[in-house]
C-alpha cells in the first residue's frame, strides 16, 4: 500500500491530468475515460428514459392525445436505439476502462490513443442520430430492429443520418474490443493466470470477441440498407430480385448476440458483489467461466427464434427452437451459482446487494419469460406482442440497467474517493424497485391478452394494464433523478471513503487508495 | 412531485381493488376455439407452470439464506465453493425437463406446419394499411370473391371526440368470412412492407412478406366473431388495421359466398353501363373514404410534409389522364400505392372523378369504368 501511495505522489509532480477542458479532450488516461463513458452514458439514459415517458404518456389511456402515430413511431425507434447503443453498451465500455486494467494489475488500456478516440466518435454519432429529430420527414421511425423494405423504400430521408450514425457507433465498439482484449490478454500482472481473473474480467473478455464478431455484421447489413437507397442493388428489395428475409437473418445474426453484448458484464459485476456481501468466495467459479462460454457460442446459432413467425422451413424452425431452449441451462448454472453463494453466507445488504440480489430475481424472471418464448408453437401467440416488450425489459432494466447502478454504488468510493448516502441508495433502490416492477409486470398480461407492441393507441380491454404501466413508468423515470442526485452529492460532498469500503471485497481494485491514484499499477503488484 | 405520486398511488389502488370487484381482466392467452390454439395453450401453460416451480425452488433457497444467513443474525460464512456432483446435477436436472416440453412442442410445431387437405384457399394480402382477401376458386376465376377490409372505427373516436365503442380499433368495414369445421389453408403476401396477420382465438399467426408467400392453416370449431391485430409494424397506422374472422355455418357460409359472387358479377356489369358525373362521386366518395382518406385526409386537406392535400392538388386538377395515371400505378418509393390492381374499373372511376369534383374540387369532367377497363386491357 505504502509503494502505490508514493507512487502517486510521485506520478502527480510529473504526469497527473491536464487543467481544463484538454485533460478531456486529449485525455489517454483509463480512469478519465471510463469516467466520460459512465457521463455519457447517463445522459444518454435520461435521453432515451425522456422518450419512454413520452410513450408511456401516450399510452396512458386508449385515444390518441399527445402525439400522433408518426411520431410515435420515430419515439419507440429512437428509444431503443439509444437506450441500447448509448445507454447499456458504453455504460460497461466504462466500467471496463475503469476496472479491467485496475482488476488485472495493469497500469493502464493497452492502446490508450485508441481507447481517446473509441470515445471521442461517440457524442458525435449520437448528435446526429439525435438531429434526425429535427430533420424534415422526421426520425427514423421503423423500429430500433429497422427491418426492410420499412427502412429503405419506406423510410424517412434520414435513414441515412442512421446508417452513418450506426457505422460510428459500430466502430467505436470495434475499438473498445480490441483494447480489452489486448489489455487483458497482454497486460496482466504476473502470477494473474487467466483462470485467476475476476469474472467481470472474463465476461468482458468474452463479451469483445463478441463484439468483434457481430459488429461487423451490423455495419454490413446497413450498408446494404445504404446500398438499396441510393445505389440501385436490391438486397431487400423483392421487387428487384432480393428479399426482405434476407435482411432479418442479418440483422438478428447480429442482434441474438448483441443481447449477451448487454448482459454479460452484468454476470461479472454481480458475480463480484454477491461473494463481497455474502462475505464467502463464488460457488462454481470455474463453472462460470465455461457457462459464459458456452452462452456465447450458442448466441451464434439461435437466431432465427426472433423470425419464428417468418415462415421459416419445419426444420429450421424445429433447429431454432431446440438450440434456443438449450441456452437456458447454462443461464440457469449462472443463476444457481449465485443463489448458493449466498446459502450459507453472512449477508448485509447494502445498496449494491440490493441491486445485485434484485437483478438475481428479476433478470431470472425475464429468463423464465424467454425460456416460454422459446416454445416456438407458443411464440406464435407471444410474437410481437407486449409479452415480449416485457420480456426484453426485465432482462435489460433490472438485468442489465440494475447491474450497472449496483456497479456504480460498489465501486463509486473506489472512484470518487467518497462514499454515498447509504439512505438516500436504498431509497433509489426501494423506488426502482417498485417502480419497474409496476412498470413491465403488467405487460406480460397485455401480451398475453393480446396487445401488440408498437402501437400508439389500442383496444379498450387493454386500459386497465396500461395506466398502471404508465404509472409505475413515471415513477422509475423520477427516481433516475433521485439517482443522479446521489452521484452529484457523493462526488461533491460525500464523506471520505476508505481504500476497501466494503469489509468482504476481493480484488487489485482495493488495494489501491480511495479515490484511485490517477496511476495504477506502475509497477505491477505481486499475485499469490 | 410528492403530491402526483400520491394521487397516482392513490388511483392505482382504486384500480386494483376495482379489478377484484369486475373481475372481467384478462391476464392469460385465450384457450381459442381450434384444435391447435388449444395445443398451444395447453404447451404455454406448461412452460408457465416448469417455470413457476423452478422459479419457487430457487427463490425460495435465496429468500431463506437472505433471511437466514445474515450477518446481523450471527450468521458465520462457510467457505464450500465447489461441488461436481451439484452442477452436475443442476445442469442435467433443467435439460432433461426442457427436453420433454420441446419434443411435445415439436409434434405441435409439425401439425401447424402441414398445411395438406386444405378444403379451401384464401389469399391474403398485407397493405398499408389495410387487409385484402381473396377467396381462391381456380374453378370459375370470374366469380373470385376478393375484397379489402379496413378499419372501420372512425377517427372522432380515435381523437377522443366521441365516446369510444365496445370494439373499438377492433372492428372493420367487412370482416373474413369463413365456415366452421373446414380446413382453411391461407396464403400471405404484402404489397409493399412486412405486415403480420394474427387472430389469437386461432393461435395463427404469420407474416405476410412482399415477394414471398406464406402459408398458415387454421379449422375453426365454433361460429363466433374472432379478433386480432397487424402485428408487425407497418408504418404510420400499423396499429389501425385490425382483422376480423367471422366463422359461420357452412349453410350460411355458401349463401354469403353467393351472394359475393353475384355481387362481383355486378361490378362486372356496372363497367360496362353509362354513368354520370353524380353517379359516380357518389359511388366515389364511398371508395374514398376506404381507400384514400387515411392519408389523404376526409376532406382531402392532406397533412402536409407528408400527404399531399387533394383540394386543388395540381395533380387532381390538371389534366385527366395524368390523375388516372397516378392513382393507377402509385408513386413508387412512396406510401401513393398501385390502386390499379386493388380497385375495380367502377371505382377507379368512381373515385378519380369524386376527386376532381368533391373535395372543394370543381372540374365538371369524369372518367369511365368502361375507359378504365380499356387503360387495363392495354397495360
Ligand atoms: C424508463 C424506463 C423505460 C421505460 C418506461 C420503457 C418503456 C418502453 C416502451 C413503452 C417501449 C415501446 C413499446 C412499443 O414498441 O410499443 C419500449 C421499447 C423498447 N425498450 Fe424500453 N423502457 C425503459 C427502459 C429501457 C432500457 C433501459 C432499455 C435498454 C437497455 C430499453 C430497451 C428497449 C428496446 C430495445 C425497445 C424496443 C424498441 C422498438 O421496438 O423499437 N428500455 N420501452
Ligand atoms: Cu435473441
Amino acid at each position: 500500500m505504502t509503494t502505490t501511495t508514493h507512487d502517486h505522489d510521485h506520478d502527480h509532480a510529473h504526469h497527473g491530468p491536464a487543467k481544463g477542458i484538454t485533460r478531456w479532450l486529449y485525455t489517454t488516461n483509463h480512469k478519465d475515460i471510463g469516467t466520460m463513458y459512465l457521463w455519457f452514458s447517463f445522459a444518454m439514459f435520461l435521453l432515451g428514459g425522456s422518450f419512454a415517458m413520452v410513450i408511456r404518456a401516450e399510452l396512458f389511456q386508449p385515444g390518441l392525445q399527445l402525439v400522433q402515430p408518426e411520431f410515435f413511431n420515430q419515439m419507440t425507434t429512437m428509444h431503443g436505439l439509444i437506450m441500447v447503443f448509448g445507454a447499456v453498451m458504453p455504460a460497461f465500455v466504462g466500467l471496463a476502462n475503469w476496472m479491467i486494467p485496475m482488476m488485472v494489475g495493469a497500469p493502464d488500456m493497452a492502446l490508450p490513443r485508441m481507447n481517446n478516440l473509441s470515445f471521442w466518435i461517440l457524442p458525435f454519432a449520437f448528435a446526429m442520430l439525435a438531429s434526425t429529430l429535427f430533420m424534415d420527414g422526421g426520425a427514423p421511425n421503423f423500429g430500433w430492429t429497422f427491418y426492410a423494405p420499412l427502412s429503405t423504400t419506406y423510410a424517412p430521408d434520414s435513414v441515412t443520418f442512421f446508417i452513418f450514425a450506426v457505422h460510428i457507433m459500430g466502430a467505436s465498439s470495434i475499438m473498445g474490443a480490441i483494447n480489452i482484449i489486448a489489455t487483458i490478454l497482454n497486460m496482466r500482472a504476473p502470477g494473474m493466470t487467466l483462470m485467476k481473473m475476476p469474472l467481470f474480467v472474463w465476461t468482458w473478455l468474452i463479451t469483445a470477441y463478441l463484439l468483434i464478431a457481430v459488429m461487423p455484421v451490423l455495419a454490413g447489413v446497413v450498408t446494404m440498407m445504404l446500398m438499396d437507397i441510393h445505389f440501385g442493388t436490391a438486397f431487400f428489395n423483392a421487387a428487384g430480385g432480393g428479399s426482405p428475409v434476407l435482411f432479418q437473418h442479418v440483422f438478428w445474426f447480429f442482434g441474438h448476440p448483441e443481447v449477451y453484448i448487454m448482459i454479460l458484464p452484468a454476470f461479472g459485476i454481480v458475480s463480484a458483489i454477491i461473494p463481497a456481501f455474502a462475505r464467502k468466495q463464488l460457488f462454481g467459479y470455474s463453472s462460470m467461466v465455461y457457462a459464459t462460454a458456452s452462452i456465447a457460442f450458442l448466441s451464434f446459432i439461435v437466431w432465427a427464434h426472433h423470425m419464428f413467425t417468418v415462415g421459416i422451413p419445419f426444420l429450421g424452425e424445429a433447429f431454432f427452437m431446440w438450440s434456443t431452449m438449450l441456452i437456458a441451462v447454462p443461464t440457469g448454472v449462472k443463476v444457481f451459482n449465485w443463489v448458493t453463494t449466498m446459502f450459507r453466507g453472512s449477508m448485509t445488504f447494502e445498496t449494491p446487494m440490493l441491486f445485485a440480489v434484485c437483478f438475481v430475481v428479476l433478470f431470472t424472471i425475464g429468463g423464465f419469460s424467454g425460456l416460454m418464448l422459446a416454445v416456438a408453437p407458443a411464440d406464435f401467440q407471444y410474437h410481437d406482442t407486449y409479452f415480449v416488450v416485457a420480456h426484453f425489459h426485465y432482462v435489460l432494466v433490472p438485468g442489465a440497467v440494475f447491474s450497472i447502478m449496483a456497479a456504480v454504488y460498489y465501486w463509486l468510493p473506489k472512484w470518487s474517493g467518497k462514499m454515498y448516502n447509504e439512505t438516500l441508495g436504498k431509497v433509489h433502490f426501494w423506488l426502482s424497485f417498485i417502480g419497474v416492477n409496476v412498470l413491465f409486470f403488467p405487460q406480460h398480461f397485455l401480451g398475453l391478452a393480446g396487445m401488440p407492441r408498437r402501437i400508439p393507441d389500442y383496444a379498450l380491454q387493454f386500459a386497465d394494464f396500461n395506466m398502471i404501466s404508465s404509472m409505475g413508468g413515471f415513477l422509475f423515470g423520477a427516481s433516475q433523478l433521485l439517482f443522479l442526485y446521489i452521484v452529484v452529492n457523493t462526488v461533491v460532498a460525500g464523506k471520505p471513503a476508505p481504500a476497501k469500503p466494503w469489509d468482504g471485497a476481493e480484488g487489485l481494485e482495493w488495494t489501491v487508495d480511495s479515490p484511485a491514484p490517477y496511476h495504477t499499477f506502475s509497477t505491477p503488484p505481486k499475485i499469490d | 412531485m410528492q403530491r402526483r405520486l400520491l394521487r397516482a398511488g392513490a388511483v392505482m389502488a382504486a384500480l386494483l381493488v376495482g379489478s377484484a370487484a369486475q373481475a372481467d381482466w384478462q391476464f392469460n392467452m385465450p384457450k381459442g376455439v381450434t384444435d391447435i390454439s388449444q395445443e398451444v395453450y395447453g404447451l404455454h401453460m406448461l412452460i408457465f407452470w416448469v417455470c413457476v416451480i423452478i422459479g419457487i425452488a430457487v427463490f425460495g433457497v435465496m429468500f431463506y439464506a437472505m433471511f437466514k444467513h445474515r450477518k446481523s443474525k450471527g450468521a458465520v460464512s462457510s467457505n464450500f465453493h465447489e461441488s461436481t456432483k451439484v452442477e452436475l446435477a443442476w445442469t442435467l436436472i433443467p435439460a432433461v425437463v426442457i427436453f420433454a416440453v420441446g419434443v411435445r412442442a415439436t409434434f405441435t410445431l409439425a401439425d401447424m406446419y402441414d398445411v395438406d387437405n386444405a378444403d379451401m384457399t384464401v389469399e391474403i394480402t398485407g397493405y398499408q394499411w389495410r387487409w385484402r382477401y381473396r377467396y381462391i376458386n381456380e374453378a370459375d376465376p370470374d366469380a373470385e370473391v376478393d375484397y379489402f377490409s379496413s378499419l372501420s372505427t372512425s377517427r372522432d373516436e380515435i381523437n377522443n371526440r366521441l365516446a369510444k365503442n365496445e370494439n373499438y380499433l377492433l372492428e372493420v368495414d367487412q370482416p373474413l368470412v369463413l365456415p366452421v369445421g373446414q380446413k382453411v389453408r391461407f396464403v400471405l403476401t404484402a404489397a409493399d412492407v412486412i405486415h403480420s396477420w394474427w387472430v389469437p382465438e386461432l393461435a395463427v399467426k404469420k407474416d405476410a412478406i412482399p415477394g414471398m408467400a406464406n402459408e398458415a392453416w387454421t379449422v375453426i370449431n365454433e361460429p363466433g366473431t374472432y379478433r386480432g391485430q397487424c402485428t408487425e409494424l407497418c408504418g404510420r397506422d400499423h396499429g389501425f388495421m385490425p382483422v376480423v374472422v367471422e366463422a359461420v355455418s357452412q349453410a350460411e357460409f355458401d349463401e354469403w359466398l353467393a351472394g359475393k359472387q353475384e355481387e362481383a358479377r355486378q361490378v362486372a356489369e356496372l363497367t360496362n353501363q353509362e354513368w354520370s358525373v353524380e353517379q359516380l362521386v357518389e359511388r366515389g366518395r364511398g371508395v374514398y373514404q376506404s381507400a384514400c382518406a387515411s392519408c389523404h385526409q376526409p376532406d382531402g386537406s392532406g397533412i402536409p410534409g407528408a400527404f399531399p392535400a387533394m383540394t386543388g392538388s395540381p395533380i387532381v386538377t390538371g389534366d385527366i389522364q395524368g390523375h388516372i395515371d397516378i392513382v393507377f400505378n402509385g408513386v413508387p418509393g412512396t406510401a401513393m400505392q398501385a390502386f390499379g390492381d386493388q380497385l375495380s374499373p367502377v371505382d377507379l372511376a368512381a373515385v378519380i372523378t369524386f376527386e376532381r369534383n368533391a373535395l372543394g374540387n370543381n372540374m365538371g369532367d369524369m372518367v369511365e369504368p368502361i375507359d378504365i377497363l380499356n387503360l387495363n386491357a392495354s397495360e
